[in-house]
């Protein structure tokens, strides 16, 4: 079976996560446990970082649907990046791309948070 | 050979343990018989969502269940069944995600069976006796 792998790095203000491999049903509860310590720990300027994001799932989405909220009315946003197209493609369809941050690279979402 | 009915068969335990496993296994198939990375993708992604659903909602997690899948194709298209003996779904409840309303109440989910239906060419549900099954098509 193939792995999903989350590592979390920061920048100045601004948290960090990269994801690697397949986000679904199975996997999507590692997610949400990384961005849950990072709430809980009021960090709410996220940037999802998908370079290694193979695959994902509606059940992967549904953990950005759940904290969005949450997170913006705190101050802050989960900004993905650096997604492949069969990935975009997903979120795509589900209509993210008009209620999601969703940019080609980490260092735009990065200058966003910083203005 | 053109012309003719290829099918094989998966019977796994309704856990999404199995995700990746029941994803390789439809993506094999689909390779075998030359589709696009594209159509494999989706197709790969329809059976997860599927297979998901069946755990979820039709055995509600408990997963000593068993799902039978049956995949095969012929010249002009390629179907997919997943097959469960849990709660059966009825497609006339369901409506289309209003993916707005659904992040205001912090809810998730329901998403699947829109991107069954975006995804493949046919999507049919039916319950004989016990059995409840989802017949997806894509037209090659």
């Amino acid at each position: 079976m193939k792995n999903f792998n989350i590592a979390t790095r920061q920048h100045q203000h601004v948290s960090i996560l990269d994801i690697s491999g397949e986000l679904d049903a199975h996997t999507a509860s590692q997610l949400e446990n990384a961005l849950k310590s990072l709430i809980d720990e009021d960090n709410y300027a996220i940037v999802v970082n998908c370079t290694g994001l193979e695959y994902i799932a509606s059940a992967g989405l549904g953990v950005f649907m759940a904290y969005i909220e949450d997170v913006r009315n705190l101050g802050g946003d989960i900004k993905l990046t650096n997604m492949n197209d069969r990935v975009y493609n997903v979120f795509d369809l589900l209509g993210f791309p008009s209620l999601y941050d969703i940019l080609e690279d980490e260092q735009e979402a990065l200058e966003r948070f910083s203005n | 050979m053109a012309g003719t009915k290829q099918i094989q068969t998966l019977s796994v335990e309704a856990s999404t343990e199995h995700l990746a496993e029941v994803r390789d296994f439809v993506a094999a198939h689909a390779e075998k018989i030359g589709l696009s990375q594209k159509d494999i993708s989706e197709i790969r992604l329809a059976v997860d969502e599927a297979y998901t659903n069946i755990i979820k909602h039709a055995y509600k997690n408990s997963n000593s269940k068993k799902v039978n899948i049956e995949i095969g194709s012929d010249s002009n298209q390629l179907w997919i069944s997943l097959m469960d003996e849990g709660k059966g779904f009825d497609p006339s409840s369901y409506s289309e995600p209003d993916l707005i309303k659904r992040i205001k109440q912090k809810k998730r989910g329901g998403m699947g069976v829109y991107l069954i239906r975006k995804l493949m060419d046919q999507v049919q549900y039916t319950r004989k006796g016990q059995t409840n099954e989802i017949r997806m098509v894509k037209n090659l």
